[in-house]
């Protein structure tokens, strides 16, 4: 069974820098981490290698500057079997239906699979759509907010997915994508071994001509939402802070907002 | 008429969403500005009550009804949507940012080729091109973008639930409801094989007051004065910040911030948490915001309207009390 995990590299920092004019981040100067929630997604492909006793061949996926190569191996490092850079300047400033796109095109080069999972969403952009966008690219069913994986076999996987009202099972055909929660569980630490393996795995790089696309299908080009403006949001709140010797005191002044909002 | 600003209506549990709603007053802000109709897409089963759809400002509903559409599935909605959208070529298409919505849009947005902003907090149209404009938040809500999508259609958006109020409700608005009975494929790759409700009685998401616990309860049984205040206070749910779902305290389903859930509510109140930037990115948009907490420091302080300097465990026990005794009273 072949299983594909997408990771993204992300600023560490909480004071990401951003160009006014462009509206892009700054990357250069901040810290780069693997998204904290694709770890997850590792978690989740090594735990069905384990519940598969082995058959399972798990490939990491990443798109970004030749740098993000770290974070496809820490992932191999985690126990993941190898990794996958898309990195073109070309594919710069995509949004997240052409970054869809890349993988989608990558997806359909390698060899047949069963699942693809992601993580939620990343910290940066937030809006974990890549995952259901690439389901409908390819045509695939997918199953989003994941928290635990139930079963799996070559036919199908069924999992539970947590929504606002509560916890659905469900039994999803192969192939398919899932993105997971962190209610999956901890991500494991990387072995020792793992990163023996980590250092000596070649990464395969795929960049516009090897992947086979024209530079105006993706990046910035092929993106169809256009970052217009970015501003800093002003955060201006008219609080008032009370220093309580007196428990009692607090509580009546908490009573007397709640009421003041209608909520008592 | 330019072509119509359509909401994708929200049914849960064979009722349609208060989502929709609100989902309704954002679609009209922009189908007033541009002068063309606001129609709602609604997928459902035995679907009472369509016309507060109209009353809550629809000029059109189009109700796709099928047993097959009574829960969320999207290859199933995909199945009737990619074709209807396809054929009206609707302008803008609006969901909230839910399990759902943040599901089937994007899914839908990669099969139609279509430019999706996610979890808007602000829609406005551009004066001069006449596009949608899309403000959200990004990187821990440290930055605003404004987004918009140029040269192709749909303009597709999710926005933030509880980030609107809806209409006044008019119930002698007229509109027009078409119930469209469609083809469904049966031979779909996803199957609900069961369902476990939770327990709590509303979701965090939902809640209008939610009440979260960190570090500062000190120990996981604390939290236990958490849910006896929530089961106190109506339509409330209780939260807690990154440090003690990471220790085990209280499961994930419960965690705010950047990587937990965005809440909005009435009112959020912050028990012993200190309000790292992670945990800010998840609550502070939030109507009104009182934090209890030792430390004069905190961070959480400086976006409080109502900041307490003291010892919760002194104040939860008390709370409780009074909220006990103000519901015996009633």
């Amino acid at each position: 069974m072949n299983i594909y995990v997408l990771v993204k590299q992300v600023p560490a920092t909480d004071k990401v820098k951003i160009d006014e004019t462009t509206g892009t981040m700054k990357r250069e100067e901040v810290e780069a981490v693997i998204n904290p929630l694709d770890l997850y997604a590792i978690e989740a492909s090594l735990q069905i290698k384990e519940m598969c006793k082995g058959e399972v061949n798990i490939t990491s996926i990443s798109m970004g500057p030749p740098k993000a190569e770290e974070v496809l191996k820490e992932a191999i490092s985690m126990g993941c079997d190898r990794g996958i850079l898309l990195s073109d300047k070309a594919f710069a400033g995509a949004d997240t239906w052409a970054t869809s796109y890349t993988i989608a095109t990558l997806i359909k080069k390698l060899e047949p699979f069963s699942l693809i999972i992601t993580g939620e969403r990343a910290t940066d952009g937030e809006t974990g759509q890549v995952g259901p966008s690439l389901a409908g690219q390819l045509d695939l069913p997918i199953v989003t907010y994941t928290s635990r994986i139930v079963e799996i076999n070559n036919e199908y996987v069924i999992v539970e997915r947590e929504t606002e009202d509560g916890t659905e099972i469900l039994r999803m055909r192969l192939p398919g994508v899932i993105s997971v929660t962190k209610a999956i569980g901890e991500p494991r630490l990387p072995t020792l071994k793992g990163k023996i393996k980590a250092r000596d795995t070649k990464i395969d790089v795929f960049d516009l001509e090897k992947l086979g696309v024209k530079k105006e299908e993706v990046g910035l080009l092929g993106s169809l939402t256009r970052v217009v403006k970015v501003f800093y949001p002003k955060v201006s709140r008219a609080g008032r802070k009370i220093r309580v010797k007196d428990p009692e005191e607090a509580v009546n002044s908490i009573i007397e907002f709640l009421q003041e909002r209608g909520i008592l | 008429m330019s072509r119509e600003v359509i909401i994708l209506g929200e049914v849960r549990k064979g009722n349609i969403h208060p989502v929709t709603y609100e989902l309704l007053a954002w679609g009209k802000g922009v189908s007033e500005k541009l002068k063309t109709e606001l129609s709602a897409l609604i997928l459902g089963y035995n679907l009472k009550n369509l016309e507060e759809v109209i009353h809550y400002g629809a000029d059109k509903v189009y109700y796709f009804e099928h047993p097959r559409l009574d829960i969320f599935n999207p290859e199933v909605y995909a199945e009737v949507l990619v074709p209807f959208i396809k054929e009206i070529e609707p302008n803008i298409v609006l969901a909230g940012a839910t399990t759902t919505g943040r599901t089937i849009m994007p899914y839908l947005a990669g099969k139609l080729k279509a430019g999706l902003t996610a979890d808007c907090t602000s829609l406005d149209i551009e004066e001069e091109t006449g596009l949608l404009l899309q403000t959200r938040p990004a990187i821990g809500g440290n930055v605003l973008a404004t987004i918009k999508t140029p040269n192709s259609k749909p303009q597709m958006a999710t926005v933030r639930p509880k980030g609107k109020k809806p209409l006044e409700k008019d119930t002698k608005r007229d509109g027009e409801i078409e119930i469209i009975k469609p083809y469904i494929n049966l031979n779909f790759r996803i199957e609900r094989l069961d369902f476990k409700p939770r327990e709590e009685e509303v979701s965090l998401v939902d809640a209008e007051v939610v009440i979260s616990g960190g570090k500062g309860l000190k120990e996981p049984r604390n939290l236990s004065l958490l849910f006896d205040i929530s089961k106190l206070i109506d339509s409330s749910a209780v939260g807690a910040s990154r440090a003690v779902v990471d220790m085990g305290w209280i499961g994930y389903p419960h965690q705010v911030g950047l990587s937990g859930k965005t809440v909005n509510p009435k009112v959020y109140i912050a028990v012993g948490i200190s309000g790292a930037v992670q945990h800010l990115a998840g609550m502070m948009n939030s109507e009104s915001i009182i934090a209890i907490n030792k430390d004069p420091e905190a961070p959480i302080f400086q976006i409080a309207d109502l900041g307490i300097i003291g010892d919760a465990l002194e104040i939860l026990p008390i709370l409780k009390r009074k909220l006990e005794e103000r519901k015996n009273n009633v």
